[in-house]
C-alpha cells in the first residue's frame, strides 16, 4: 500500500471507528470522510459524486455490473473470451454470450457486432450488458471503449456498456474512458490502496439492481456498513495515482522495456506477448520458449523474484491462460508465459536484478540439470 | 503431498531426519470428484501441514499431463474390454515421470511419497523395492513400475511403520491429518456416480448379448464397456443354479461369455509393457495381480525372441488360476522383494 493511504487508514481502525450511518458526533466525521472519499473518486473518474458506489472488490463490482444488469433489464449477458474471471464467469453464469478477440486480445468488433444482432429483434433475448475490459490483467492490452461503445449503441441500443476498469486505474486517464461507459469497475489494491475495496461507477443514477440487499446504504445501491478506514485509504491512493500517471508511465515503459529488452538480449525464445504500442507502461508479459512456468516461478521464488504467470485457481494451481487461448497463443509456448508486472515501487535496480536471475534460471530449466 | 496422513508424516519423518523438505501437491483433476486427491480441501489440508511443520508447499498443475496418460486411456480401453489401474498409470506417467523430472530439474536431491514400500540397498550398490512394513497397507504393487534411476531419487519414509504407527506419529503433533480416512477409490470418479457415471458422459455404451461357454444366449446387458472378466454380479442372470462368471468380453461383437469357476481357471497368462526394478528375472516366482491380491507362485516363462523385444512375457501357474482381466498389472516378487511387472494382455 501507498504510505500515505495507510496513514490516512489508520484513524478509522481506532478513535474514529463509529459508524459513518450513525447519528452522533463520532459517526457523522466518519460519514464525512466517505463523502470526502466518494469527492475524491468522483473527481479523478470524470463522474458525479453520486455515481460512485463503494463495493467490497473489483469482483463485486464486476458482478453488480453483469448480474444487476440481467436481472434489471433482462436478456442476455455479453463480453470478450479474455475478461478477468469476476467478468467472464459472471457472464457465463447467466447463460450469457463470449465473443472472440484478436490476436492482442482485443475484442473483435465485427464478431461483437454480429453477436448482438443475434440477439436483438423480434423473438430474440436481447442484450442486457456489454462489458469490455479497459485494459487486460494478463497481457495489458488497452481496448478503445470509445469503438466499442460505438457498436454497442448501434447493434444493441438497449443494452448497458460495462467497463472493467481494475487493471487501467494506474495507467489510463480515466476521464477519458468513463464517458464512453454506462457502468465502470476499479478495485483499491491495483493502485496501491488497501485490499477488500472497490468502486462500481453507475452513469446516470442506478442502471441496476443491488448484489447486496440489506441497511440500504450507499443510496441502496451496495447494503453493508461502510469501511470507512478503506474507503478514504482507496480514495487517497487514487488520487495520488492520478497525479502520478503521466510521469510513471514515461518512467515505467522505460523500465519495463529495459526489462523485457535485458531478457531478450541474454536469450534466445523470448517473446513479448503484446507489441508495447497496444500495452500499458507496467506490463511486461513474455512467453519463454522451452520453459515451463510453474517451473521457472519456483526457481524465481528461490532466488527472490516473485512473479506470475496466470491465474490461480482455488487449490492454488496455476490454471492454463484462457487470455492466451483465446489470443491463440499456442498451448506450448503459453506453458511458458510469465507476467512481469511494473508499479509505483519499482526501480531500476529492481529490474536489473530480475533480468540477473531470470537468465540463469531459464537457461538451468532449458539445459535440463538440477543443481 | 496428497493432503492424507501418510504423506504428511512422511513430510514429518523427513524434516526430523534434517532434509531441507519441499511439500508439493498434484492438481490432476478438475472435474467433479468426491473422492480424490486432488480436491480443494484435500490441498487445504496438504497446505495446512507444511504450514504446521514450517515447510514450504507448492502446487503443481499436472492436469494435461494425466488427461493424456491416465484418463484418455482408462476411457479408451474400457471400449475396448480391457480394465486398467489408474493409480498405477498416474504413479507411472505423472507421479514418477513428471513430477520427479520437474523435481530433478528444480534441483532437489530426491522425491518422497507416502506409499507404503521400502527402498533398500545391495551390497554391491543395487537398489531393492521391497513391500511395505505394515501388510494391510503394502503398496508396493502400485509403485513397481520403479528402475534403478528413479528408486535412487525416490523415498518412502512411511514404508518402514504400520498404520497405526503412522497415525500415532501424526496426533503426536496435532496434525490435522491424524485421523483422515484413508483414500479407496479412483480419484476422478465419485463415489455417488461411480464408473458408470463417469464412462457414460464419455463413452457410447453399447449393448451385447451374455452366453454360455457353448455360445447359447442366457440373457444381455445394457454396456459391455462396464463388464469385466471374472465379474458376478450385475449380468442380469437368473439367479439360483451353479455360480456364473465373465470369463470372456468380446466388445467388438458385443458377446459376454460366462461360465463355471472351472470355466475361468487358466494355466498362465500373457504379460506385457514389462518392466524390471533391476536386470530382467526368469523362473519361479510369486505373482500378483490386484492391489491386495494373494502372490501366488508361478514360472516365468522363457517368451519368445519377438515377444522378449516387445516386453512380453508368458507366466505359467504353479496350478491354474482365475483369469486376470486384461489391463490389470501383473507384479512378480521374490518373497517380499518387487522384481518388476507389466500388464495383463
Amino acid at each position: 500500500m501507498r504510505g500515505e493511504a495507510i496513514e490516512a487508514m489508520l484513524p478509522f481502525l481506532d478513535g474514529l471507528y463509529a459508524n459513518p450511518s450513525g447519528s452522533h458526533r463520532f459517526a457523522r466525521r466518519a460519514r464525512q470522510a466517505v463523502d470526502e472519499a466518494r469527492d475524491r473518486v468522483a473527481a479523478v473518474v470524470g463522474c458525479h459524486p453520486n455515481e460512485v458506489v463503494f463495493t467490497g472488490c473489483g469482483t463485486e463490482s464486476d458482478n453488480t455490473a453483469i448480474l444487476g444488469a440481467v436481472s434489471r433489464i433482462g436478456g442476455v449477458a455479453v463480453c470478450p473470451a479474455v475478461e478477468h474471471h469476476a467478468v467472464l464467469h459472471a457472464v457465463e453464469h447467466t447463460g450469457g454470450r463470449t465473443v472472440a478477440v484478436d490476436r492482442f486480445g482485443r475484442v473483435d468488433l465485427d464478431a461483437l457486432a454480429s453477436t448482438l444482432d443475434d440477439l436483438t429483434g423480434d423473438d430474440r433475448p436481447g442484450v442486457a450488458i456489454v462489458s469490455v475490459m479497459a485494459v487486460n490483467n494478463e497481457v495489458g492490452t488497452v481496448t478503445d471503449l470509445a469503438e466499442v461503445a460505438r457498436v454497442v449503441r448501434r447493434h444493441a441500443p438497449a443494452a448497458l456498456v460495462h467497463t472493467d476498469a481494475v487493471q487501467a486505474a494506474s495507467w489510463l486517464d480515466l476521464r477519458e474512458i468513463t464517458p464512453h461507459v454506462d457502468l465502470l469497475s476499479l478495485s483499491a489494491h491495483k493502485f496501491g490502496g488497501p485490499k477488500g475495496v472497490g468502486v462500481l461507477v453507475e452513469r446516470g443514477g442506478p442502471r441496476v439492481d443491488p448484489l447486496i440487499i440489506g441497511g440500504g446504504q450507499e443510496r441502496e445501491r451496495r447494503s453493508g456498513t461502510h469501511n470507512t478506514g478503506g474507503i478514504v485509504a482507496a480514495s487517497i491512493a487514487l488520487e495520488l495515482t492520478d497525479l502520478e500517471r503521466p510521469t510513471e508511465n514515461v518512467r515505467l515503459a522505460e523500465l519495463r522495456d529495459r526489462l523485457v529488452k535485458g531478457l531478450q538480449s541474454n536469450l534466445d525464445g523470448v517473446h513479448e506477448t503484446v507489441p508495447v504500442e497496444h500495452k500499458v507502461a507496467g506490463s511486461g508479459h513474455v512467453c519463454v520458449e522451452g520453459i515451463e512456468s510453474e517451473a521457472l516461478l519456483f526457481l524465481l521464488d528461490e532466488a527472490g523474484v516473485c512473479a506470475s504467470a496466470a491465474s490461480a485457481c482455488a487449490s492454488g494451481a496455476m490454471e492454463p491462460s484462457h487470455v492466451l487461448a483465446a489470443m491463440g497463443v499456442d498451448r506450448s509456448r503459453a506453458l511458458g508465459s510469465l507476467r512481469l508486472s511494473l508499479g509505483h515501487t519499482t526501480t531500476a535496480d529492481d529490474v536489473d536484478r530480475a533480468v540477473d536471475v531470470l537468465g540463469p534460471a531459464i537457461r538451468r530449466l532449458r539445459a535440463g540439470v538440477g543443481r | 503431498m496428497s493432503g492424507g496422513v501418510d504423506s504428511s508424516v512422511a513430510a514429518l519423518l523427513l524434516q526430523r531426519a534434517g532434509h531441507d523438505v519441499v511439500g508439493v501437491t498434484m492438481k490432476l483433476w478438475g472435474g467433479d470428484s468426491d473422492t480424490g486427491c486432488c480436491s480443494v480441501s484435500d490441498v487445504d489440508d496438504a497446505r495446512r501441514v507444511a504450514q504446521q511443520l514450517g515447510i514450504d508447499h507448492l502446487v503443481f498443475n499436472f492436469g494435461d499431463d494425466f488427461d493424456a496418460h491416465v484418463v484418455e486411456p482408462y476411457v479408451d480401453a474400457h471400449t475396448r474390454g480391457i480394465t486398467p489401474n489408474p493409480c498405477i498409470e498416474c504413479n507411472r506417467s505423472v507421479k514418477f515421470a513428471r513430477l520427479a523430472e520437474r523435481a530433478d530439474l528444480l534441483g532437489f536431491d530426491a522425491v518422497a511419497t507416502g506409499h507404503h514400500a521400502n527402498i533398500g540397498t545391495t551390497p554391491d550398490g543395487r537398489f531393492t523395492l521391497e513391500r511395505g512394513a505394515d501388510p494391510a497397507k503394502d503398496q508396493s504393487y502400485v509403485v513397481h513400475m520403479l528402475d534403478q534411476a528413479r528408486l535412487a531419487r525416490t523415498m518412502f519414509p512411511v514404508g518402514g511403520l504400520h498404520k497405526s504407527e503412522v497415525r500415532e506419529l501424526a496426533a503426536d503433533i496435532d496434525l490435522r491429518t491424524a485421523d483422515k480416512p484413508d483414500s479407496q477409490d479412483v480419484c476422478f470418479i465419485t463415489s455417488t456416480g461411480g464408473r458408470t457415471a463417469f464412462l457414460g458422459d464419455r463413452i457410447p455404451f453399447r449393448p451385447a448379448s451374455v452366453v454360455d461357454t457353448s455360445g447359447e444366449q442366457l440373457g444381455a446387458v445394457e454396456s459391455v464397456e462396464l463388464v469385466t472378466v471374472g465379474q458376478r454380479k450385475g449380468l442380469g442372470l437368473p439367479g439360483g443354479g451353479p455360480k456364473r462368471y465373465v470369463v470372456d468380453v468380446d466388445t467388438a461383437a458385443g458377446v459376454v461369455t460366462v461360465g463355471s469357476d472351472d470355466d475361468l481357471l487358466r494355466p498362465g497368462l500373457s504379460v506385457g509393457a514389462v518392466t524390471w526394478v533391476d536386470e530382467p528375472v526368469e523362473g519361479d516366482v510369486l505373482v500378483q495381480c490386484s492391489a491386495h491380491g494373494e502372490p501366488r507362485p508361478a514360472t516365468i516363462v522363457t517368451g519368445r525372441a519377438s515377444d522378449r523385444t516387445s516386453g512380453d512375457l508368458a507366466i505359467r501357474w504353479q496350478t491354474p488360476q482365475r483369469r486376470i482381466a486384461p489391463g490389470q498389472s501383473v507384479v512378480f516378487y521374490d518373497g517380499t522383494r518387487v522384481l518388476g511387472g507389466g500388464i495383463c494382455r
